[in-house]
């Protein structure tokens, strides 16, 4: 029986025969150089068409805005003062301390004399936090549990992928989901106009107009065993990819190695299997509130919610038919 | 890098320009490394860094040696290291005299020619009959950038006697001159010079020191940031001292990471592409100094100095016949008069000055966009409207093929298309992916990239074209009988492969290696660039690469999954010379052979095999033991003490004090560049005295501090790239996906800034200079910091040099580089492209004709003429010659 909430196989809920490790990212924003390089190998890989207006968006280095239709990776830039780092610091401290992520010691280096670096980092006057975005993958996915026409579905690896061909561009799941990801391909972005009316630069033919599109975690190059084309070409290991689990594994590993160092802003952000997504495929660390990059701090599927409300729905119908039937046996008296 | 316990990146914005490299410096941070980012901006290299620390552009020499100051003062020198390798014992003329003495300048300084005479900074001579090293006088050595030759060695000595000092306390030591050249490089200075405080100074020297020694190496990391500069030569020196002080060359994790601005610059230097080169840091031979063989081989390396440069002549004999094969006798010199000789400076910048003159016809652009890359576009767009014809190959038609018609001074009006007689061809030029090669990286690896699929339709490789070319023009030549012609048809000149007749790259690659020509072995390629030969029994394109085609095997193309068991990763490429991945690591082994610890153990002496063994190939005599003390008389390798580690220096070790090869200095000095709204608050000597300037009305600079009209131009600016972008923006603005990433041409300015000059975040800003004047969005940031300079405030602006003004692009947008001035670094002819003087001011700039007039207003309110900053010596007191020049007196080449 596929579940509407808490931890799970999606896979398994999907009943695919042979179901696969399921797959994931962990982006690790604290080694990301902002390089943009996964945000270009995702759209050559996928073909998707650029974005924009070729102006700049005045937010910092970042010109291609939010995950949409046609960018499935976006790097967020974010200037931060001491304020910020410190309220940052505190509050990841607090988190761990609740108990979530574990916090273990990182594995010492046998061959290395004491350091002579000190233990707790200055809080800098200043930072940069940067960080690569994608379509999470959720475990309990509200995009596809809204697609009216099964053109998104569950793939044995646990990703959820939109069928262009069967997608009817109806745009449910653009509400469905609560991050925000997926959009569907306007003719707006699908041709961007150059400065002085002109469409410059050769660009691949825009496919997939009017249709819901996103991250497919690239389903393709997965069932040729090969890496997704982000994780493959990020110079810095920041986007790694693997088994699911492994993943979280990682994460928490890499938070708690940032909390023995005194980075007490470090926090893990989808690893939690009872959060309102069931935990999501793509992991995240984050060196401040989600809020900060632009992620909501508790999503919530909207289908997470049914069987509570079916719950409700049937006490209610039920409480109705009570109150009718009352009202016939009241009214053969 | 991933060895290093702690990284000191300066000069270089490595995450944004060198992002595949950079995952190195991560490693070693997840290793546990300190990341100390020293940069004008806090950029996306600071973002990863345990510590940004701003510094004004330009003052590099004042932090690194008060570094140099804090190590020698606080006693923190790695002792045995720098009294066994270094030349800090040895003794230096008597007639030597230092900056401290002469108000900013060295002895010897030449004001006739503006550059010095080396030859009393040579090292001290014992009485006898020991040849005299020749020491070329500044205005000839810089005139040929001499010292580009040093990329694979040091300048050459007449021989190997020096006298030395092991306690170092006699006062010409070289540790002595050091420690009081020095002195006055203190932290205060520091702190009113960089605008570096008290605090992150001495963070960085404790980082610096605590991070080296016997169990621990810090490394530098330095790109254009430090080149480009009218001293850029002399900033990497400071770091070398600093780093040959604290025992930080030759060991892993440890030495000056020197970041390459592209895909195989450094195998364009290599295998030059520079008018003063030949293959190999072989010099150009120049007229009237190089005219006889013998001559030229004497020039580039003596027999009786020390080390593999003594050789030299195996490598050009070996040259000689692998370009002109047959043809290249002993009873002809080696077909040696077949190499043309200079008569002068012909860098880029000399080249267009000649062009604004009609002394250039033609001219070729090959993967350059100098209307937009060059410093002073404005010259360089002139310059080119005076050729009889231009040749452009690139991907796309750049700003260098369209400037006739869609300029910058066709909007202004200063050029019409109509009178324009340049005929400009364009040439399609084949991408990376659709050709193959080597690509020579920063660490002197070269690795094969393979050929993807066919260029599309007439574009073509740049060997292809030059291998047709050549094919063409032999033919056009054939049965000529004039002697002019002869190098071009004696030439061996045979690639093809395939049906096409397309050049074989592999064909090219083992003329590089080189092969053996006579004996049993005829044809056999060499392993070694010891096995070169100077009577003509074998071929080297270019001696410091060969091997890399041994046993016919293309080892650029190896490829084991993390380059094999060893440390080294020595099977994944191949690195000149002779596969070692660290140059001159002997010195990972203490003057007994022994590792100087466990943890940074690379390569030593093993006792029972009588041999140098390690992780690498060790970068020595592979079986001169530590001990030996051979005969200096016999010259070369075998002259090589048991703890000569330098073998490509004349004498063996490591030179703190350069006796030789710097036409500016045999110490780092400081400063101030060119235009600077600064005083040189450490000598009198307001700019470097020997640097290469250019007095022209299109070349004028901003008054420096204290001179009138100063304030005109009162921020400093320093031009930088992206990583979305490459460089003149030919491989990445005709691209959608990379061009939506940064569409726009911007500046970056500090809150404090903006407010001063009310500038609007994200409006638009004008800039300008004595030069030009350029709009901007303004993105204003934290990311720069105000320094308080000397009690005053300096404000930096921030300026991407990516966009051009066109109509063929993606996105195009106006010049950075067309704000700089030219004025050159007299080694290596590098211009000053990281520090400039400008104004900035809110809203657009104006258009056609009235842009011409608000640069010349500028200049004229500022005063500036083709005399302002360009005056060599700047304070009159010492204007004088020590020792007094002799007219008439041969220079000494």
């Amino acid at each position: 029986m596929p579940q509407f909430a808490g931890p799970t196989d999606p896979a398994a809920d999907a009943r695919w025969p042979d179901i696969k490790p399921r797959k994931g990212f962990f982006t690790d924003t604290s080694i990301c150089i902002g390089c943009k390089a996964c945000e270009v190998a995702c759209k050559e890989w996928n073909h998707n068409p650029r974005d924009g207006d070729l102006e700049l968006l005045e937010s910092s280095y970042d010109n291609t805005g939010a995950l949409g239709a046609s960018t499935w990776r976006h790097v967020a830039f974010i200037e931060q003062g001491r304020e910020r780092i410190e309220q940052a610091r505190e509050s990841g401290r607090t988190l761990v301390d609740l108990g979530m992520p574990s916090v273990g010691a990182p594995a010492p280096d046998a061959a290395a004399p004491p350091s002579a670096q000190s233990a707790i980092p200055d809080t800098p006057e200043f930072r940069w936090l940067i960080s690569s975005d994608v379509c999470k993958h959720c475990t309990h996915a509200g995009c596809l549990d809204v697609c009216p026409t099964g053109a998104l579905f569950r793939t044995e690896f646990g990703t959820v992928v939109v069928q262009a061909d069967v997608c009817n561009g109806c745009g449910t799941c653009v509400a469905g989901c609560p991050f925000g990801v997926v959009e569907r391909r306007t003719d707006g972005t699908a041709a961007p106009k150059a400065k002085r009316g002109e469409r410059k630069g050769e660009q691949p033919d825009v496919p997939n107009l009017g249709v819901a599109q996103k991250c497919t975690l690239c389903y393709d190059r997965l069932i040729d065993d090969e890496a997704p084309a982000c994780a493959k070409t990020c110079p810095t290991t920041s986007i790694k990819f693997g088994d699911r689990e492994h993943m979280v594994a990682l994460a928490k590993d890499r938070v708690a190695e940032l909390h023995a160092q005194g980075r007490t802003e470090a926090r893990l952000y989808g690893a939690n299997e009872l959060d309102g997504v069931g935990g999501t495929g793509s992991v995240f660390l984050l060196l401040d509130e989600p809020e900060v990059y632009g992620l909501p701090p508790d999503p919530r599927v909207s289908t997470a919610d049914l069987p509570r409300m079916y719950k409700r729905a049937g006490i209610a119908a039920a409480g109705m038919a009570a109150a009718a039937i009352l009202a016939f046996v009241g009214g053969r008296r | 890098m991933a060895n290093a316990d702690c990284i000191v990146i300066q000069g270089s914005n490595m995450a944004e320009c060198h992002p595949v490299g950079f995952q190195w410096v991560e490693e070693a941070k997840s290793r546990g490394a300190r990341v100390i980012h020293v940069d004008p901006r806090f950029t996306r290299t600071s973002a990863i860094a345990d510590k940004h620390i701003p510094i004004r552009a330009g003052s590099d020499v004042v932090l690194l040696g008060a570094l140099i100051n804090y190590v020698l003062a606080n006693d923190l020198w790695f002792k045995e290291y720098v009294v066994a390798y270094t030349n800090a014992a040895t003794l230096v003329n008597e007639d030597f005299r230092d900056t401290e003495e002469l108000g900013g300048l060295f002895s010897g300084y030449d004001p006739e020619t503006g550059h010095y005479d080396p030859s009393t900074w040579a090292y001290a001579e014992s009485n006898g009959d020991l040849p005299a090293t020749v020491h070329e006088h500044g205005a000839s050595a810089s005139a040929r950038a001499a010292g580009d030759e040093h990329g694979s060695g040091g300048p050459s000595l007449a021989h190997a006697h020096v006298l030395r000092d092991e306690t170092l306390q006699d006062p010409r030591t070289v540790f002595q001159i050091l420690k009081r050249h020095y002195a006055r490089y203190t932290p205060e200075m520091v702190r009113d010079v960089c605008g570096i405080s008290a605090g992150d100074f001495a963070y960085l020297a404790r980082a610096i020191t605590e991070n080296s020694g016997r169990e621990r190496t810090t490394c530098f990391a330095y790109a254009v940031g430090w080149t480009q500069h009218t001293l850029g030569a002399q900033f990497i020196r400071t770091a070398a001292i600093l780093q040959l002080l604290l025992g930080n060359v030759g060991r892993p994790g440890s030495g000056i990471m020197a970041l390459r601005g592209h895909a195989s610059i450094q195998g364009s230097t290599d295998i030059p592409t520079l008018f003063n080169l030949l293959p190999g840091y072989l010099p150009m031979p120049s007229a009237g100094k190089h005219d006889t063989f013998a001559e030229y081989v004497a020039a580039v390396g003596t027999k009786k100095q020390k080390g593999f440069w003594a050789n030299s002549d195996t490598y050009i004999v070996s040259l000689l016949k692998a370009w002109w094969g047959d043809t290249a006798q002993a009873d002809n010199d080696w077909a040696y008069d077949y190499l043309p000789r200079l008569t002068g400076a012909h860098g880029t910048y000399q080249t267009v000055t000649e062009m604004l003159a009609g002394k250039v016809e033609g001219y070729f652009l090959l993967g350059q966009n100098p209307a937009v890359g060059s410093a002073n576009g404005r010259q360089q767009r002139l310059g080119m409207s005076h050729l009889k014809w231009l040749v452009v190959r690139d991907l796309s038609l750049i700003e260098s093929a369209t400037w006739w018609k869609d300029g910058p001074e066709i909007a202004s009006g200063e050029l019409r298309t109509e009178d324009i007689a340049t005929e400009v061809f364009f040439l399609p030029a084949a991408s990376y992916a659709e050709k193959a090669g080597t690509f020579t990286q920063t660490q002197r690896m070269l690795q094969w990239r393979h050929k993807a699929l066919d260029p599309p339709g007439e574009c073509q490789s740049d060997l292809d074209f030059f291998y047709r070319l050549g094919q063409r023009i032999r033919a056009k030549l054939a049965g000529s009988t004039d002697e002019r012609d002869r190098p071009l048809l004696d030439m061996t000149w045979d690639y093809s492969a395939g049906s096409r007749g397309d050049a074989d790259p592999e064909a090219v690659l083992a003329e590089i290696n080189g092969y053996q020509r006579t004996g049993p072995a005829a044809g056999k390629p060499l392993s070694s660039y010891t096995e070169l030969r100077a009577d003509g029994s074998t071929t080297a394109g270019c001696w410091i690469y060969t091997g890399v085609y041994a046993d016919g095997v293309n080892h650029a193309a190896d490829r084991v999954p993390h380059g094999g068991p060893l440390r080294s990763q020595s099977q994944w490429g191949w690195a000149w010379p002779a596969n070692r991945r660290i140059l001159y690591n002997r010195a990972s082994a203490d003057p007994d052979g022994k590792p100087w610890s466990e943890r940074k153990k690379w390569v030593w002496w093993d006792e029972d095999k009588d041999r140098w063994v390690g992780d690498d190939v060790p970068d020595f005599v592979a079986d001169r033991a530590p001990g030996s003390r051979p005969d200096p008389d016999l010259g070369g390798p075998a002259a090589l003490a048991g703890d000569d580690p330098f073998i490509m220096q004349s004498d063996g070790k490591g030179w703190l004090f350069a006796p030789k090869g710097m036409v500016d200095g045999p110490l780092p000095t400081h400063y101030e560049p060119q235009e600077s709204p600064v005083t040189n608050a450490l000598y009198p000597q307001q700019q470097s005295p020997a640097r290469i300037t250019f007095p022209r009305t299109d070349n004028l600079s901003a008054p420096s501090a204290g001179a009138p009209g100063a304030d005109i131009y009162p921020y400093v600016f320093t031009t930088y790239r992206l990583t979305e972008h490459h460089t003149a923006g030919g491989m990445s603005r005709w691209l959608p996906y990379l061009a939506e990433l940064q569409p726009e041409m911007f500046c970056e300015v500090s809150p404090a800034l903006a407010a001063e000059r009310g500038l609007e975040p994200y409006g638009w800003a004008t800039i300008i200079s004595p030069r030009a004047a350029i709009e901007a969005r303004v993105l204003v940031t934290d990311r720069l910091t105000p320094l308080v300079i000397g009690g005053r405030t300096v404000h930096q602006i921030g300026l991407p040099y990516h966009w051009g003004v066109g109509t063929q692009a993606v996105v195009s947008g106006d010049a950075a580089n067309d704000l700089l001035g030219v004025t050159l670094d007299p080694n290596v002819q590098i211009q000053e492209s990281k520090a400039g003087s400008c104004d900035i001011r809110p809203g657009r700039r104006p258009r056609g004709e009235q842009l011409l007039r608000l640069i010349a207003d500028y200049q004229t309110r500022s005063g500036a003429t083709i005399a302002t900053d360009n005056v060599r010596v700047t304070d009159p007191a010492h204007e004088i010659v020590d020792p007094p020049h002799e007219h008439g007196k041969e220079d000494g080449s």
